[in-house]
């Protein structure tokens, strides 16, 4: 194989999923040649890349796709685990709290804060999005102590499993406060969190990587009014 | 040959496919466990307290520390109990198993409950979707003894609990397993020559059972 590895990484600036697998890829310093899919669209590579779903991110390591964001992260730690820190725990316990985090975080709360930013109008349904971003981001300030055990992150001394599933949403997360108006984290409800994600976003491995809020706002606009299209069509 | 395990309790409810996941997983590994059913329209404190977030079964408490999500649990279980490998040893072959039991969880179950809960227009679209569920999964499956190739492996765990519900799919849909997809058949009666899969699942015709109390449940039919 003629000059080493080949890694590409298929996705959008704007998408925390693509993030991700930026974080990771960073954390073992690991280089790659990003394709930046033209919002919209799908090109053939993605089409081919991930035929099951044609969505991003899509991680191509010597020509064959790995795709699902948290499932590229775990091949990244395991092919390149002598490279950086280990992103999941070692402990099996440990990797299990991590991984149900992870799945909660995908399942339950971001789809609710997802529809505080593509929201019609100030209606039930999003009063109920609003109750379920906030009561999680409390459950996460837990685990987040429990976690962390007082370090910096929750996978401890540096950004771990946790951190990247969660943390990839910080963007969006400030994104949604400005256009809801509300503060979703809180220095008197979520302190811990408030610090941490001071901390990741400002981490080496991610600081390149995340988006402007300001230029998330202006995509989470174009969000809600194609929501808001299809609503009175 | 059972390991016995320091305080292992499985927290599941008999007809789970997801439960069903960590019977096997936990046969598979030889590992001694005690069975706790629950009736989930009035769950234990127990429960309750092992799972606060979702209060949901399954929940595997081992040692008194409760894991839970039923691929988590798997994982865990093979992670610890390191004989008889569930998941591959390659990370590219491992990420696929991944792929594959994260699509069993985000296709199988929802579909399958649009198959039995709605008519009409919308249950049609429920039995296309299925049928081109299971068509990917056997296109997956091929021509191997198991999805995990010669031995039983993460995404035959993750999706052969759902094979006890082809029948019931089958009568809500109106279609034939058998005829759409003959290897998933194939593979499933292959499966239920272990014992892991065949002492965890339950007959079809119970399955099918239970589907018609949710029914009468949600006010269905």
């Amino acid at each position: 194989m003629a000059g080493g590895q080949e890694l590409k990484l298929l996705g959008l600036w704007a998408s925390p999923f693509v993030l991700r697998a930026g974080i990771a890829l960073n954390l073992k310093g690991v280089g790659y040649e990003f394709l930046e899919e033209v919002p919209g669209t799908k090109s053939e590579l993605l089409l081919r890349s991930n035929p099951v779903y044609k969505k991003m991110p899509v991680l191509i390591h010597n020509g064959k796709p790995i795709c699902e964001s948290m499932i590229i992260v775990q091949y990244i730690d395991e092919v390149w685990a002598a490279a950086g820190p280990s992103i999941l725990p070692s402990d099996p316990y440990d990797r299990a709290i991590a991984r149900f985090w992870a799945v909660y975080i995908d399942d339950k709360w971001f789809p609710a804060l997802m529809k505080i930013i593509a929201a019609k109008a100030d209606d039930e349904e999003t009063a109920e999005a609003r109750e379920q971003v906030i009561a999680g981001l409390q459950l996460l300030e837990e685990a987040f102590e429990k976690c962390s055990k007082g370090k910096d992150f929750f996978g401890g001394e540096s950004v771990g499993y946790i951190d990247i599933a969660f943390g990839c949403y910080c963007g969006w997360l400030k994104a949604a406060e400005k256009m809801a108006g509300i503060k979703l984290l809180d220095k008197e409800k979520t302190p811990l969190l408030m610090g941490w994600a001071a901390r990741f976003c400002s981490a080496d491995a991610v600081k390149e990587l995340m988006p402007e809020v300001d230029k998330l706002v202006e995509v989470g606009n174009m969000l809600r009014a194609r929501q808001n299209a299809a609503a009175t069509n | 040959m059972a390991t016995a395990a320091k305080g292992v309790v499985l927290l599941d409810f008999w007809v789970s496919p997801f439960g069903q996941r960590c019977r096997i997983a936990l046969a598979e590994k030889g590992v001694e466990y005690e069975y706790k059913e629950e009736n989930l329209w009035d769950k234990s404190p127990l429960l309750l307290k092992a799972n606060p977030v979702h209060k949901k079964i399954p929940v595997l408490i081992h040692e008194g520390n409760p894991i839970c999500e039923s691929l988590v649990i798997v994982q865990y279980i093979d992670e610890v109990w390191s004989n008889n490998p569930l998941l591959p040893s390659d990370p590219y072959e491992r990420a696929q198993a991944r792929f594959w039991a994260d699509f069993v969880d985000k296709k199988i179950y929802e579909c399958g409950t649009r198959l039995w809960k709605l008519k009409g227009e919308a249950q049609e679209e429920a039995r296309k979707d299925m049928i081109e569920i299971l068509k990917l999964l056997e296109g997956e499956l091929g021509d191997k003894k198991y999805f995990g190739g010669e031995t039983f492996g993460f995404v035959d765990v993750a999706f052969v609990p759902f094979s006890a519900w082809f029948y019931s799919y089958e009568t809500c849909g109106n279609f034939s397993v058998e005829k759409e997809c003959p290897k998933l058949v194939a593979w499933a009666k292959r499966c239920m020559e272990r014992e892991s899969v065949s002492k965890s699942l339950h007959d079809p015709h119970k399955v099918h059972e239970f589907v018609g109390h949710l029914k009468k449940m949600y006010g269905v039919e």
